[in-house]
């Protein structure tokens, strides 16, 4: 194998090793939810990834699929009370409802430009963040919904308990529901972003790599581009939309703000060109990355805007608050400078090396 | 049957066909009119700032998701222009309350040929021709736009001053009808016009049409059409501006998420327009305020909603948009 | 020194290779025919000299002057005119619209506006028209109008009888005849005998190459090596 692809596969099994023992290497509270994050960002990514590096489909509406599966298992908790069933049947609905957008915006918009489709799917996801808010007797509106979640995540659940009833410690770690819960996500993400790299190793890779280079002679050869198009399409928004079952679970809570805003579609583009278009691996190191710089790079610039207080300015930008600032200007520099992203980069000079 | 159809202006009735509709299901001729007014008014601002969107597409086959920064900046510059000014809007005399609001519509216009200028040679002229790229940073650019909106002016609503002469109402019968949405209408038709004008009786105009239809034969016959794009990317954003400006002056209270929402709007006017003629995009913008006003009327939560669908009927049923320029 | 000088040209679109040295001098004055097969080279040729494509730096020079670097505009600017395979029209425009961008002022010489009349009657007849209402024939006499409206050195013509009536492409050859007294014509033909009638000096490009290069009357003389250079039978003798 290349040098630098092996680089990169390094790199992501770390992290995945992290986020296996990430319970009990990261004790505090917030660790575990920046590793939780971090899981589901990876398969978030991951799929869009198989869109925007894979088949060269730019979609603004991945928000919206991740949204409606978090809202498929947050209606089904909070109207039907906590429990498996209504998780197996939100989730479900979610996969159902996704599949079937995803399949109608599909069939009607990837037969025309590109560039229609980016629009189309940016304003069907709007109008779903819109409804979201304003249908509060369903959704909660704009203050979202919490609910219970099943008996076996609750942080209360002594999964194992000793001979005085009290919960086991491994390691110092509480053998409790917000361990399962923690695994069930990793479970679900690691499972996930197997599949999918299953897929972009199977014959249908090739055929998306194929199309993606020259649609007309993908056609000419015979595939059916916009069925193609449209299956890719479902299957990446299907794989979302369980994510964002596996997130409202972790989270208790469903919002606008955490499942559906445009700030989390911003997200994913920033980590899939930070990580690096068209390689899985560089979903796992672009997520992390991010998820990790919104959790620590505000700290830093708090530090960073009291340092320079005196000055003029300097402060205001630095605010925590103008994080977004920053990213967007490294955003742009990256697609100008290092389109391939960190991943892609590493894997171009390995190789080349390893070539020469 | 479709021949009888494109012959009486087709696809330009269908504005009609909407307010003969709406008439029929609200019942009201007075809240229909007002309405009907509204919707126009809106249209037409809509108009204003999808204009340049959709000629800059046309011309060079970009589009640019950073287009809503324009409309925000032209909202906040002429709100914070009327604010400074606000000495000469309570001073009673009328020509000092024109001279403000023609200063501040001034300095969102002024401020949309500078930023227009700069944001295409710095952002847009690297990624000519790459569509992926193309996207990802206007996107990127609209992210730090917003941003930078968010850093001046804080997150807290900004009240909008008005000139005294554009407040109040005039009665029409049972209905009333704001003076600032006439206004409105006003200067989105005299946009119209002269935009109509431009390009059908000057020679820039010329050039821009043809290079709508095929810029490498209006290379080919010796001009530079990448020169000419600078200049309508200014013109774009400009009207942008302009059109910011003015939806600050109805909305009378404007927080940084106006542009967000007017992206969304925007782009459904184009696509049930079509992509670069005016024309189409004068069609669209008026359909989609229209059916906004209407549908907040009678179902108020789903106004966004009615657009959306709109927008996917039309998509179905004409894939390029109602009224496109020719390629 | 010829008008216009191709030495070694390269033409590389995306990762595809289409010309791979392509030499050929056209002397002032007439018709020089740029023969060949279907996929030989010939439209990517006169692209690539009008600065569509991107040449091999170096490779074109139009009255000695290298032009392979420069902006389509200003090979147009030069006196290079182009009448693409598809025409070109801008069908939104109309007749009039169409001459008057040809035009470098925006204004018509009367003299020059008077031979396009004489020469393209119809579109006199439309001139206010949309463009893109004339038939086939009619778009190809405006095309070739645009290309004479202004005083030019070289007019690069691409397949002008494709789908073309005989009748209309009779009065396009009588046309071409006239207006290659006064400019230069370097003409892409797949009809031979159209060619064969115009034609004073031939290139034959096979698989981006120039294969041969001489008169027409010499070339049309050698039946073996038209059979062996453009195997016939893929060739129009008749119209369609």
């Amino acid at each position: 194998m290349k040098k630098g692809t092996l680089t990169v596969k390094a790199a992501a099994l770390v992290i995945w090793a992290l986020l296996l023992f990430a319970p009990f290497l990261f004790q505090d509270v917030r660790q575990i939810e920046v590793a939780a994050r971090i899981a589901v960002f990876i398969v978030l990514v991951a799929s869009y990834d198989l869109l925007i590096g894979y088949t060269g489909i730019v979609s603004f509406a991945h928000t919206m699929f991740f949204g409606v599966g978090a809202y498929g298992v947050a209606i089904a908790l909070k109207h039907m009370g906590a429990g498996w069933g209504p998780v197996l049947l939100g989730t479900a609905g979610g996969v159902v409802v996704t599949a079937l957008l995803a399949v109608a915006i599909g069939l009607l918009s990837l037969r025309v430009k590109a560039i229609f489709f980016a629009m189309i799917t940016l304003a069907a996801a709007s109008v779903v963040l819109v409804l979201a808010s304003q249908l509060s007797g369903i959704t909660g509106g704009e203050d979202g919904m919490t609910y219970k979640v099943p008996e076996l995540f609750k942080p209360a659940t002594k999964l194992f308990t000793d001979e005085a009833g009290k919960v086991v410690r491994l390691w110092g770690v509480q053998m409790n529901g917000k361990l399962a819960a923690y695994y069930f996500v990793f479970v679900i993400a690691a499972v996930l972003f197997w599949a999918m790299l299953r897929i972009v190793g199977s014959p249908l890779g090739t055929v998306l790599k194929a199309i993606r280079e020259n649609e007309g002679r993908a056609e000419g050869i015979g595939y059916r581009v916009v069925a193609y198009r449209t299956a890719v399409f479902v299957i990446a928004a299907v794989t979302a939309a369980l994510a964002g079952s596996a997130y409202a679970l972790w989270l208790k809570y469903t919002g606008p703000e955490t499942v559906l805003s445009f700030g989390i579609m911003i997200d994913i583009l920033l980590m899939v060109v930070i990580g690096g278009m068209g390689t899985m691996w560089g979903a796992v190191i672009g997520a992390t990355a991010l998820v990790m710089a919104q959790y620590y790079l505000r700290d830093l610039m708090e530090v960073a805007a009291g340092a320079t207080a005196e000055l003029p300015l300097l402060p205001e930008l630095l605010n925590p608050e103008r994080w977004l600032l920053w990213l967007g200007i490294i955003f742009i520099l990256l697609v100008y400078f290092f389109p391939a992203g960190i991943a892609g980069t590493i894997i171009d000079k390995g190789d080349r090396k390893a070539g020469a | 049957m479709s021949a009888v159809v494109a012959r009486a202006g087709g696809v330009f009735w269908l504005p009609v066909v909407l307010a003969v509709i709406a008439f029929v299901l609200i019942g009201v001729p007075s809240s229909w009119l007002t309405l009907t007014v509204a919707g126009l008014s809106m249209g037409l601002m809509i108009f204003l700032m999808a204009s340049g969107l959709s000629l800059v597409f046309g011309l060079m086959d970009v589009l640019n998701f950073g287009h809503s920064a324009f409309v925000s900046f032209g909202a906040f510059v002429s709100a914070s222009t009327l604010a400074a000014l606000s000495g000469w809007l309570t001073s009673g005399s009328l020509t000092l309350e024109v001279l403000a609001l023609a200063l501040a519509l001034g300095a969102a216009v002024a401020f949309g040929l500078g930023a227009g200028w700069a944001f295409e040679r710095v952002i847009v002229k690297p990624v000519y021709a790459d569509h992926l790229r193309q996207i990802l940073i206007t996107m990127g650019a609209l992210i730090v736009a917003d941003e930078v909106i968010l850093a001046t002016w804080g997150g807290v609503p900004l009240a909008v001053p008005r000139p005294s002469f554009l407040e109040g109402a005039v009665i029409i019968g049972d209905s009333s009808i704001e003076v600032y949405r006439l206004f409105a209408v006003a200067v989105g038709v005299v946009v119209y016009l002269g935009l109509y004008l431009m390009l059908n009786r000057t020679r820039m105009g010329l050039l821009i049409r043809a290079g709508v239809e095929n810029r490498e034969m209006v290379e080919a016959l010796g001009f530079r059409v990448d020169r000419l794009f600078v200049l309508v990317f200014m013109l774009g954003s400009a009207l942008a501006g302009l059109g910011g400006a003015m939806w600050a002056g109805y909305q009378t209270l404007i927080t940084p998420d106006l542009g967000a929402e007017i992206l969304v709007i925007v782009f459904i006017v184009v696509i049930i327009g079509g992509l670069g003629s005016i024309q189409g995009t004068l069609l669209g913008a008026i359909i989609v305020g229209l059916m906004q006003n209407y549908v907040g009327f009678l179902a108020p939560k789903l106004s966004l909603a009615s657009n959306m669908i709109l927008m996917m009927a039309i998509l179905l049923w004409r894939p390029n948009g109602l009224a496109p320029a020719a390629k | 020194m010829s008008l216009l000088s191709i030495k070694d040209m390269s033409v590389d679109i995306g990762q595809y290779s289409i010309l791979h040295g392509v030499s050929f001098e056209v002397q002032e004055g007439g018709v020089f025919v740029l023969l060949g097969r279907n996929g030989a080279g010939k439209t990517t040729t006169l692209r690539a000299v009008m600065g569509l494509w991107k040449p091999s730096p170096g490779s074109v020079r139009f009255r000695g002057e290298d032009i392979s670097g420069l902006h389509t505009s200003d090979i147009a600017r030069r006196g290079i005119a182009f009448v693409p395979e598809n025409m070109g029209i801008f069908g939104g425009l109309t007749v009039a619209e169409n001459m008057v961008l040809a035009t470098a002022s925006g204004k018509f010489d009367a003299s020059r506006l008077e031979r396009v009349y004489t020469l393209f009657p119809a579109l006199k007849k439309f001139w206010d028209k949309p463009a893109g209402a004339l038939s086939g024939g009619q778009k190809q006499m405006l095309s070739v109008a645009r290309a004479i409206i202004e005083p030019r050195a070289l007019i690069l013509i691409d397949e002008p009888t494709k789908g073309l009536a005989p009748a209309i492409v009779d009065a396009m050859g009588e046309a071409f005849r006239e207006i290659s007294a006064s400019t230069t014509i370097l003409l892409v033909e797949q009809n031979y005998a159209f060619a064969r009638s115009l034609g004073r000096d031939v290139a034959v490009i096979d698989d981006g190459r120039i294969v041969h290069t001489g008169t027409m009357a010499a070339f049309d003389a050698d039946k073996d090596l038209q059979d062996r250079l453009l195997s016939l039978s893929a060739f129009q003798e008749d119209h369609e």
